[in-house]
This record gives structure tokens, sequence and C-alpha cells, in this order.
């Protein structure tokens, strides 16, 4: 595994953090929140991040995209995690093409990646149902109708869910058998509820009511889905990682840069020992968190035979480590950290939610225990 | 085949011909490491072959150059002889401060006769080293060292004392803070010195500690005369070879939270058996799958740090960061192992026990996180030089 940037990672990694920095810094998240923008995120930003090739950076050439792996999803989501930017990258550029790339047939291929990858198609993907991830208790059912299926059920925390233009749907077609469906959320019996999130981005919960699609709508073999849907949750929790590093890296930056500068009982608050050891402390597990995530996305680039472990560790520990960035933060703010015009609290929210998408600590921490046989 | 699969195939086979059987099997203790030294019995005959063997190709310390007795391998060949030696099991041939404290500190600021009077003998096992930094006054704030040493035209000449110089009393020479300066600024008088502790003045006491063991002692030096070719570096500026072997020790230290050869929860399943496939205890469970998550990715971490460092280079302040985590990971790791103990690993002296090998294995653990600078200094140095705070 490799664990230090070569020079084409480095200036991916440079050129995102000066894309973000510029086009997407956390004021731009608070413009979207404060005007309740109908689509939650910058149509213009995801055309220009198309445009970096961020949009195809998991698709092959062939299909438009520029092949980078994940690694390179990590470094852009690291800077993303930084600004708090708000995009359709995880929904549709990780995750929906992810799947499409691994279980698509070549016509669905041809049809969805190049669009994906121009930022002009948004593709969804609904796992979650219940309060907590858990894709191996998917309910929602996939009934043979005639020449198709007939699905019924509900899915949630689908991010991008309310704007997207196509949702990739994951049903239960039997005792123990999964199947993903492309799903047009206009279809009929459909109805989709958008949830703002206490990161003001997007989400929305879906209500299946006898909803119609053709055997064309198969994305993978029926029956077949769950090899490839726990493939597509093991990029996305690495990506999701290596954002939720991003977002804590920053957070403890602005914290440390607050403690320097805020001064009481006659001196900089950061001279209190108490304070030092903390932020030394945190320094530390972030540095771990950068290494936990380095080492996935390397593996999952490489095909390492652990690297499902390895992800699932990552994102165990980087949600804890995330966690207390979030928590120091605003404790180390005062009460300023508890204003909403402190960026520090948005961090602890966007954190928040970060650690609970694709599988919290504890969900990774027991699916890693009895994987191991204990 | 790129020259590295060459010396990785070529490794391979010279480890399967030249590594005893015995030398393969699991570390069970301190008795089962290989200290050297003048005095040093070794525990089996393997022992010894495995030690002459590897010293005799440099690979007791692989990176350090061949005229000095190293192997003069690159760092990722360095890599390479580390990963062959842990796939087929292999011990490490050699345990010694002097390999990991003094002779880094030796290439970096040594002179020339000096690195070829100490370091073939370090990395031949011939000549063990203790560490003569602490002392009753001076152990956190080290710098506060009094030992004097004067300036007697053609010698120095040593008094007073130090403490917790582990293995003192099986040491044949101590690399040795000293102050040459009582009137300058505490970090600027001292000198960094090194003496044969057969030489008259010097008395080493071993002292008891709570596992019942003696591996350190008070050591006391009096009118002890010491050669001026034993000067390393220049007269006053010890600090900064002091500081820089630290950070050596620090990463040696630290690198013990990587783990054993076997995971927490093996060893607690053998303890414990399993119901229904899982630990019997969900509450102990949980935190052996937390502290087995943070061993892995502190080991990457070590990984990391190493990659971004350069070959034989210090890692600076980092180091700190190192020291402090995978200490205090280590004795997380030995209070759960006297969880899943339970009343057994209490006992004592009994044979079902091995002599309390777990309760004495325990308590040890807890010098990790004072020896070498204690958490509380690393936090201090990692405030200071990496976050740079305030008065840090
Ligand atoms: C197993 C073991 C092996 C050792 N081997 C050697 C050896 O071979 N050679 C050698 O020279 N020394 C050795 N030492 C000594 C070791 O380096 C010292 O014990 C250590 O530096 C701490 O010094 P002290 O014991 O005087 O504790 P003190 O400095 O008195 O510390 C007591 C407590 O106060 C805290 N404290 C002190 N200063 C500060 C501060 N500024 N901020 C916050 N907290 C502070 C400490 O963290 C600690 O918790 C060994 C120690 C152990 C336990």
């Amino acid at each position: 595994m490799a664990l230090v940037l070569n020079e084409d990672e480095k200036m991916l990694q440079e050129s995102a953090e000066g894309f973000f920095a510029d086009k997407a810094p956390v004021k731009a998240l608070r413009a979207l929140r404060d005007n309740q923008d109908e689509t939650g995120f910058d149509r213009t930003l995801w055309k220009d991040m198309a445009d970096m090739g961020f949009a195809g950076v998991m698709i092959d050439e062939d299909h438009g995209g520029v092949d980078m792996g994940c690694m390179a999803a990590g470094l852009i989501a690291v800077e993303m995690g930084k600004n708090l930017t708000a995009s359709p990258f995880i929904s549709s550029a990780v995750l929906s093409a992810t799947a499409i790339s691994k279980a698509g047939n070549e016509s669905q291929k041809a049809l969805y990646l190049p669009k994906i990858a121009a930022g002009e198609t948004l593709i969804a993907f609904a796992i979650d149902e219940g309060r907590k991830h858990a894709p191996s208790k998917i309910e929602l059912t996939a009934e043979r109708a005639g020449n198709g299926f007939k699905l019924n059920g509900s899915k949630a925390m689908v991010i991008d869910g309310h704007v997207a233009d196509q949702l990739i749907v994951a049903a239960k077609t039997g005792e123990g058998k999964t199947t993903l469906f492309l799903v047009d959320p206009k279809a009929s019996g459909l109805e989709t509820e958008r949830t703002i999130m206490v990161d003001s981005r997007n989400a929305a919960r879906f209500e299946f009511d006898n909803v119609e699609v053709n055997a064309d709508a198969v994305l993978g073999e029926i029956d077949e889905a769950e090899s490839v849907i726990e493939a597509v949750l093991n990029v996305g929790r690495a990506v999701i990682s290596a954002e939720m590093y991003g977002a804590s890296a920053q957070a403890f930056k602005i914290t440390t840069d607050y403690i320097r500068e805020r001064k009481q009982f006659g001196t900089e608050i950061g001279r209190f020992q108490a304070l030092q050891h903390r932020s030394s402390h945190l320094y530390t597990e972030l540095e771990l968190a950068k290494s936990a995530v380095l080492a996935s996305l390397s593996a999952l680039d490489t095909g390492d035979l652990k690297a499902s472990d390895y992800v699932k560790m990552t994102k165990a520990k980087v949600g804890q480590v995330a966690k207390l960035a979030g928590v120091e933060g605003v404790q180390m703010h005062g009460g300023v950290g508890m204003t909403d015009e402190y960026d520090i609290g948005l961090y602890l929210k966007r954190i928040r939610v970060t650690q609970e998408l694709f599988g919290d600590t504890h969900f990774h921490m027991e699916a890693l225990a009895k994987a191991a046989g204990y | 085949m790129t020259d590295l699969d060459v010396f990785q195939k070529e490794t391979r086979a010279w480890l399967e011909e030249n590594c005893p059987a015995e030398m393969r099997t699991p570390i069970r203790g301190d008795e089962d490491m290989c200290w050297g030294g003048r005095n040093y019995k070794f525990s089996s005959p393997a022992q010894k072959q495995w030690l002459e063997t590897m010293a005799a190709k440099g690979w007791t310390v692989p990176t350090w150059p061949k005229e000095y007795g190293g192997g003069g391998l690159s760092k990722v060949e360095a890599k390479v002889l580390a990963k062959e030696m842990h796939k087929i099991g292999a011990r490490s041939p050699l345990s010694s401060f002097g390999i990991w404290m003094l002779g880094p500190a030796l290439l970096k600021f040594g002179n020339e006769a000096q690195k070829l009077e100490h370091l073939p003998p370090i990395a031949r096992g011939e000549i063990r080293w203790c560490q003569g930094y602490s002392e009753p006054g001076a152990g956190s704030d080290l710098a506060a060292l009094a030992t004097k040493c004067e300036d007697k035209g053609d010698h120095f000449l040593v008094n007073g004392q130090k403490v917790w110089t582990s293995y003192a009393d099986q040491a044949d020479w101590i690399f040795c803070l000293v102050r040459t300066d009582f009137n300058a600024k505490k970090h600027e008088g001292i000198s960094f010195v090194l003496f044969d502790m057969e030489t008259k003045g010097v008395e080493a006491r071993p002292i008891k500690l709570i596992s019942g063991k003696s591996p350190f002692c008070e050591t006391f030096f009096e009118d002890v005369k010491v050669s001026k070719d034993n000067l390393v570096g220049e007269l006053n500026k010890g600090w900064t070879i002091a500081k820089y072997l630290l950070t050596h020790e620090r990463e040696m230290i630290g690198g013990q939270g990587e783990g054993v050869a076997r995971p927490l929860h093996e060893i607690a399943a053998g303890l414990l058996g399993l119901e229904d496939g899982k630990l019997p205890e969900p509450m102990l469970r949980a935190k052996i799958a937390e502290a087995e998550i943070d061993a892995w990715v502190f080991g990457q971490t070590i990984h990391r740090k190493l990659e971004e460092a350069k070959a034989g280079a210090s890692l600076g302040a980092d180091s700190s960061m190192l020291k402090y985590y995978g200490t205090e990971l280590n004795k997380r790791r030995y209070e759960l192992m006297m969880d899943a103990s339970g009343h057994e690993g209490l006992e004592w002296e009994s044979e079902r026990s091995n002599g309390g090998k777990t309760a004495r294995d325990w308590l040890r653990t807890k010098g990790n996180s004072i020896e070498g600078g204690t958490s509380e200094v690393q936090l201090n140095i990692i405030s200071k030089h990496i976050l740079q705070l305030p008065g840090a």
C-alpha cells in the first residue's frame, strides 16, 4: 500500500485544494442554506467539477471518465471536506458511477456513465431504509410482474435523492436475495420527500407503491447484487472517510488558530496546558486517521485482498476521531462555538452526518469482530 | 525482474538456509531476546549462531554503512529484509540500546575515530550500552541534570549520580549526559560523553520494580576518569545530540504499540472461550475490537511516517506523536489482557501462571509512558514543535 502521494496524486491534490477553496468555500454552503436553495448544491459548481474531471474520476476513459480511481476520489473528497462543499460527488460520481461500472451491461454503461462524468445526469444510490445503515436487511421488495417488476417499500437517507434523474434501488427479490434496479424518480407510485439534514445538505425519503419497472431496469445479475452492493459501499465508505478526515483536519485547524488568538486571564488561551495537551492528542489522532484513509484508498485501488477490512477499520476509526475533532472544536471556542456565525458548528454538523453514512463506528466494529470470528 | 525482486529472492533463500529453526518461534519474553555484550550468556547455541551469522552479513543493522559493521542496505531493501524475516517468524538477532539509540547519534555527530571504534562492536553485539540521562533531580526536566564533568587537562573527571539506568548492571559502556558548564543556561552547559562501566569509580545498584524485576539501576560516579577522545560533538553542545538520540528512542518505544504476534481477540478467545461465535463479555469484546482497529491504524501511521522520512533520518517531533500513542495503546492492550485473564491473571508465582507472567508484563507496560519522556512531555513537545502554540 502506498501511504505517501506520488507526483500525479500531489498535483491532483493541489489543484483540488485550490479549486474548492476558490469556488466552494464555507460561505457557499451558508448561502445555499440561507437562500433555501431548491437544489441544495450549486449546479454551476457541479458543471465546473465535471470539467475538472472530478465527476468522472471513477469512470473509465471509454465512457467519458478520467479513470483515476479511489485514491483520486479520496483526495478530492478531503478538499471538499475542508470546505464543507455541497455537491453530488459522493452520490453520483462515486456510488452510482461505481455501481454502474461494476454491474451495468454495455448499454447501461454507454447510456449513463458519460452523462455522469459530464455532470449532466445525477444518479442517486438508494440503499438504507431504517434508522440505521443495514444493507443486509433490505425489505423493499421487487416482485415479478408481467415483463418487469413491481417495487414496494421505502428508502431513506438517499443523498441527493430529491434532485436525482435516476435512482439505483436495492430491492429484495427473495429470501437472502437482492437485486439492483434503475428507477425513474418520476415513475408513478413513487413519492419523494426531501429531507434537509442537520448539515444543510440533501437527502430524500422515498415511498414505493407498486412502482413498475421493465426488465431492462435491472442493474447487474438478478438476485446477485449483494457483493456488488458491498463493493460499492466500501468505495463510498473509504471516500466518505476521506471527506470526514478533511472536515476534521480543518475543524482542528480553525480551532488551533482560535486558541492562539483568544485571550483570557491576560494571555492567549493556547498557553494553557490543558488545551495544549488536548490539542496534541487530537493532532495525534488526526495523523492516525489520515494514515487509515490513505491505506484504505490505496488498498482498494490495488485490489488488496484485505481492502474490505481496512475500509471498515477506517470508517470506524475516522468516525471516532472526527467526532472528537468536532466536539473539542466547539468546546475550545467557548460561547462563540455555539453561535451560527462561527464555522466550527457547521463542521460539527457535517461530521455527524458523515459518521452515520454507510455505517457508523459501532456498525463497523461489530462487522469486523464477526468477520474475525469473535 | 527488478533488482529489488532479485534482492528479495536472494534474501528469502539466504534466510531459509541460515535462520535456525529455534529462532523462528515467537519470543516469549525478555529471556528470549538477545542483548549481547562482554558477559552475555546466550540462552541457546542457536541464539549465538543466529547473532553471529546475521552480524557477519551486517544485518543486525541493515542500513548502517558497511565500514561500520552494517549491511549498507537502502531503506527499501531493509524493508524487504524485515518483511522476509517477518514471514518466517525470524526473531530479531540482537536487541540493543547501541543500535536503537547511540548508533544513530554517533553516525550523525561522532567523529570518524569514534564511529570506527564503537559502531562495529555494537553491530556484532560485543559491547552492550546503557543510557545515563535521568538523575534524581532531572527527570522530565532532563536539562536540569547536575552530574559534574571537569576538564583535568589530559582527561575529564566525572562525579555524580544517574538513576533509572536500564541494565546498567549488565552494560559494558554508558553514553552519559554531564554538566560541563555550571554557569551557562541549563541547555548550554551539557556535554555527551562515553565511558566504560568497568572504569574505577562507577557503581550500579539495581532497583526493584513493581513487577518484581530489577531491570534498572541507580548509577554512581566517583572521580571517574574519562578520556577526552570520548567526548561526542563539541563541549557544551551535548543537548542537541541528547535530543536527537531521544527521537530515535521514542520511535523504538512507540513501535511496541503496533502489537504482538497474536491478535488480542485470539488471546481473549483462548482465555474465555466463545459463545455463539462471540466473546462472552460484549463490553470487553467491543473494547478489544476498538484496540485492534487502533493497532492497525497506528501501524499504518508508523509506516507512513517512515516512508515520508529519508532513510535513517530522525522523525523529529513526530517521534513524540508515535511514542505517545504507541505507549498508551500498549498500556490499553495489557489492561484488556488482564480483564480477559480474570483471577488467573492475578497469580504471581504459580507454575500455571508461568510465574505471574501476565501480571508482570502488565506492570512493565506502565513504564512505557514514562521511559524516554512521559506522555505529558510528549504532548508538550507536540504543542511546541508541531502546533507551535504560544508559550509551549
Ligand atoms: C522502565 C523505565 C526505564 C527507564 N530507563 C532509563 C534509562 O535507561 N536511562 C535513563 O536515563 N532514564 C531512564 N528512565 C527514566 C525516565 O526517562 C524518567 O523516569 C522520565 O523521564 C520521567 O522522569 P521522572 O521519573 O523524574 O518523573 P517526573 O519528571 O518527576 O514526572 C512526574 C509526573 O509529572 C509529570 N510532569 C513533569 N513535568 C511536567 C510538565 N512540564 N508538564 C506536565 N506534566 C509534567 C510527568 O509527566 C509525570 O506524570 C526509565 C524510566 C522507566 C520507567
